[in-house]
């Protein structure tokens, strides 16, 4: 158990710091010179700024050094200087993420709530109603996030008025309110593979001996459901939700920018839109961060739901 | 009347040996999967109270699925004739509420491999509590108390480390104590065991086969015992019914059984064990066992009786009261020993 | 266009198996398809069917509601929005379908290399495409964007980079697969190189199951089209490729008027649902492993 804990937490380190370096190593794939691309737009670029980016990117340095410098930063919370905002790039970002992990969260157990209800729905009436789960949720997974958006601002939010379609909130329950819709955007086309993940595993376990013998004791088919087939359903649908928890991360920006919220994914869109790339750069680091976190979360807790798992983890 | 005497009475009254396992004419067919003849057909089996009964035969030959009907445990889309008494109690027909009480309280089943029985993802005290507390509603202390002693009555040492273990952790011969413990949980009346000690070493064997007939005298239990194995079950049980096809061909008691087989067919699966001090030849069955694909128009047996007559191949097989109690569904009821004819 | 048009019917000439008896499409995927012809045909003639010219911009009938003058409406400018939608349909279809012939490009033949050389080259590959996995796709093409500079060549090419390693990865499989037939193993000994085996045996005898494939992946690929020229960071006005269109439209929506962003929106909703049903049959036609 340790060992495959440190296994996976190692990879974690190794997968970060290649990220890291491609997000970081970005600088020198653009065309021209790094400096000049860092300060963003070349009218301004006077040779005093140039000369102080290069500076405080310590240019002159082999790459490997810049990098190091730049990686130590950040591990200490200094994520530069914003060339847009003169503004410490980690108080630019820091006052956004609660938004977004908001956000993140709200549509993670809409989606997961929803999904496995779904796919439950699904298994154990099957015919009709399955096939009726099946064409709503693969309907809802074809139509991009940012329609799925604008479609639900025109009529819950324009149309019917039961929604704010701009904003973030204040407070839980305002919070709550206004980010519904950004977060029904979110999770609404996840509901596809979630409940056919969670359908498709309940109907393998449904078919396994110990639930008849369950059935067999005299338990009721609530209970035969819910304490064996989707107990024992339950790994492939937590590794799944943890998957798609984490792509939301990135599913923010379109998300965010559809309903004006400002939050980590809206705040990548203006550093782009304003050459912004210390910016872009520490929002990207961030994301990634929170996917591959999210991710490797999914990893450890697996043994939690699997025992059998435990089992190798400590033969290994 | 003390507690003590109030249990005895109870005891008394259960040992009169009432039917406590009844099914009659029953028939199974399943429609869905192209088989050409019933997975049972006209069925007649008995389990009296504190009677340990064998049902014998090869797979395929309907003896699983008997025991499931007795739960109701047929797969969906099965047309079923006949009836099932449980200790007066129609199975058949009980509704979802009276079903559940029935599994939950009066009969329970045990099947081969007890590794497949067991949530793999709960743990041993899960499994051995879960009848209790869920349908019988006992509170969580008392159903960990009784797991306890039930754990510890099959020959499990240290009970409480194993409650707490999963089942990949124990052994299976350990697994299928456990699952008798569980099966005896909440003191059922009637006890299917299917195969429950095939996959088990002659020890263990022994020693589960021990627990068993004690509860049968000590609680009256009675006891359906499936198994593949004619000797074992004319060793063990007082009467034993052996199936062919999907049919009973032969019901006795068991050392009639043993001493003077009537049916070809049981004669047949008694020579095919080797004796000691028996110089005569293994002598296996020739042909093989009836697939769901075989239709028959006469007897099923026909084509491997070493005595079939031409007759025997449309001669509808009816059961055949003996002399000395049981029955056979055999023509050829005029030879005095068939066994002879198949060991010849 | 011309892409669509010549891989749809060599689909059905493509199909291996001939044993299967003749099935007729259900009804739903005879829409679809209906649907997806009717798409492709108004992007060519555009020009011929629209009743304005796409860009006519007319302030006196800004934000107008659908009546005879404009079918579908018009949006702030008083552009027609059929007009517009009809216009937009060729952007809309060209780009993803650009971006997937670029990312097949890439994506077979990093497959294929990986799975006919094995070794070092597989091992290499593969960890690369599992690191690209690591990374949320859309990420990465912000990146790219980010470094390049948005406009409608970066985003293709940003998002034919971030799917090629899901073509590498199933080309892999399926070529590992093929690579151990005995009539790999023939042409070896009649001294044909690997090269040529690769690109004159071994690929065309993919093409069913990629093509399949691809079929399937489309839906995904126009969806992430439209999402990167919604953030603005595809095609660039006065462009109306249907993500651009919806961007544009977003500001009327609070002004109550929901027909310059819900009129370009159905139309990507429409393709891609379309699509979905067709390509779902055409890949189960041609057997399709899941992954």
């Amino acid at each position: 158990m340790p060992a495959r804990a440190l296994r996976i937490t190692l990879g974690l380190l190794v997968t970060l710091l290649a990220a890291s370096f491609v997000i970081f190593g970005a600088i020198y794939a653009a065309p021209g010179d790094p400096a000049a691309f860092l300060v963003g737009g070349q009218e301004d670029a006077t040779p005093e700024k140039l000369a102080a980016v290069r500076a405080a990117y310590h240019l002159d340095d082999p790459l490997w050094v810049q990098y190091g410098d730049w990686i130590g930063g950040v591990l200490h919370g200094d994520l530069g200087r914003s060339m847009q905002y003169h503004d410490q790039v980690a108080d630019l970002v820091s006052s956004r993420v609660p938004t977004t992990l908001f956000l993140v969260s709200y549509s993670a157990v809409l989606f997961v709530v929803a999904g496995v209800a779904l796919g439950v729905l699904s298994a154990v009436r099957g015919g009709r109603v399955d096939g009726v789960v099946v064409a709503v949720t693969t309907l809802l997974a074809s139509i991009p996030k940012f329609v799925k958006a604008l479609a639900l601002v025109a009529f819950l939010g324009v149309q019917w008025g039961w929604f704010p379609v701009t904003g973030a909130g204040e407070g839980f329950g305002d919070r709550l309110h206004h980010l519904t819709l950004p977060a029904l955007s979110l999770a609404l086309g996840e509901l596809a593979v979630v409940s056919r993940v969670t359908r498709q595993s309940m109907l393998e376990q449904y078919a396994q001996d110990h639930v008849a013998v369950a059935r067999a004791a005299g338990l009721s088919e609530f209970k035969v459901i819910r304490r064996h087939v989707l107990r024992n359903a339950l790994a492939p649908v937590v590794t799944m939700c943890g998957l798609i928890t984490a792509s939301l991360f990135a599913g923010t920006v379109v998300v965010e920018t559809a309903f004006g919220i400002s939050g980590m994914g809206s705040l990548l869109v203006q550093a782009i839109n304003t050459h912004d790339f210390p910016v872009t750069q520490a929002v990207l680091l961030l994301m990634v961060l929170a996917y591959m976190l999210v991710t490797t979360l999914v990893d450890l807790v697996h043994p939690l739901i699997d025992p059998r798992v435990r089992l190798e983890g400590s033969a290994a | 009347m003390t507690m003590v005497e109030k249990a005895n009475a109870a005891a008394e009254h259960r040992f009169d040996h009432e039917r406590l396992l009844d099914i009659e004419d029953l028939t199974v067919e399943l429609p869905g999967v192209g088989a050409r003849r019933p997975v049972l057909d006209a069925v007649r089996l008995r389990v009296d109270r504190g009677e340990v009964v064998g049902l014998v035969g090869e797979s395929g030959s309907g003896k699983s699925t008997a025991a499931k009907a007795v739960l109701r445990m047929l797969p969906r889309g099965a047309r079923i004739g006949g009836r099932v008494g449980v200790a007066g109690q129609e199975v058949l027909t009980l509704g979802p509420g009276d079903l559940r009480d029935l599994r939950a309280r009066r009969v329970a089943m045990v099947h081969q491999d007890p590794r497949s029985s067991l949530n793999p993802v709960r743990r041993i005290g899960d499994f051995l509590t879960e009848r209790l507390i869920h349908t019988l509603g006992r509170p969580k202390a008392q159903a960990y108390a009784e797991a306890l002693r039930l754990l510890d009555a099959v020959g499990i040492v240290r009970p409480a480390e194993r409650m707490r273990q999963f089942p990949h952790e124990l052994s299976g011969g350990m697994l299928q104590r456990v699952v008798i413990a569980a099966a005896l949980a909440g003191d059922p009346e009637l006890l299917l065991a299917d195969e429950a000690t095939s996959a088990l070493d002659v020890t263990t064997q022994a020693e589960i086969l021990a627990i068993l007939r004690e509860h049968r005298t000590r609680r009256g239990l009675g006891l359906l015992f499936i198994t593949h194995d004619l000797h074992l079950a004319a060793a063990y049980c007082d009467r034993v019914y052996v199936m062919y096809a999907g049919r009973v061909v032969e019901e006795r008691t068991a050392g009639q059984l043993f001493e003077d087989p009537r049916h070809p067919y049981t004669a047949g699966l008694l020579a095919c064990t080797p004796e000691l001090g028996d110089p005569r030849p293994i002598r296996p069955i020739p042909g093989r066992p009836p697939s769901l694909d075989d239709a028959f128009p006469g007897c099923p047996f026909v084509a491997r009786c070493p005595v079939a007559q031409t007759a025997c191949e449309t001669w509808r097989p009816v059961a055949r009261e003996l002399d000395g109690g049981g029955s056979v569904m055999c023509r050829r009821t005029d030879l005095d020993h068939p066994v002879e004819m198949v060991r010849a | 266009m011309t892409l669509l048009q010549a891989a749809v019917p060599s689909v059905a000439t493509a199909s291996p198996e001939p044993a299967k008896p003749k099935r007729t499409w259900p009804i739903p995927v005879r829409i679809a398809a209906g649907f997806l012809l009717l798409t492709a045909a108004s992007a060519i003639l555009a020009p011929l069917l629209a009743p304005y010219e796409p860009d006519a911009i007319d302030l006196n009938a800004s934000l107008a509601p659908p009546d005879g003058a404009h079918v579908l409406g018009t949006d702030q400018s008083g552009r027609d929005l059929l007009s517009r939608v009809l216009h937009g349909a060729g952007p809309s279809l060209v780009a993803p379908l650009a971006l997937l012939a670029l990312a097949s490009v890439i994506g077979i033949a990093l497959g294929t290399l990986a799975a006919w050389h094995g070794g070092w080259v597989d091992a290499f590959v593969s960890r690369v495409t599992d690191v690209m996995f690591a990374f949320p796709g859309l990420l990465f093409v912000i990146l790219i964007v980010s470094v390049f500079g948005d406009g409608l060549t970066t985003a293709v090419v940003a998002l034919a980079l971030a799917y090629s390693p899901v073509v590498a990865k199933y080309t892999r499989s399926i070529a590992l697969a093929e690579r151990a037939k005995p009539y790999i193993d023939a042409y070896r000994v009649q001294g044909m190189g690997g090269f040529a085996i690769c690109v004159r045996r071994l690929v065309p005898n993919l093409a069913p199951s990629l093509i399949g494939y691809l079929v399937l992946m489309f839906g995904q690929v126009l969806m992430g089209m439209a999402t990167l020229s919604y953030l603005g960071f595809g095609a660039q006005p006065p462009s109306s490729e249907w993500g651009l269109m919806v961007k544009e439209g977003q500001a009327a929506l609070v002004r109550g008027a929901l027909w310059p962003a819900l009129v370009p929106g159905t139309a990507i909703a429409l393709v891609v649902v379309a699509f979905n049903v067709v390509g779902v049959r055409i890949s189960d036609r041609l057997g399709v492993r899941e992954r």
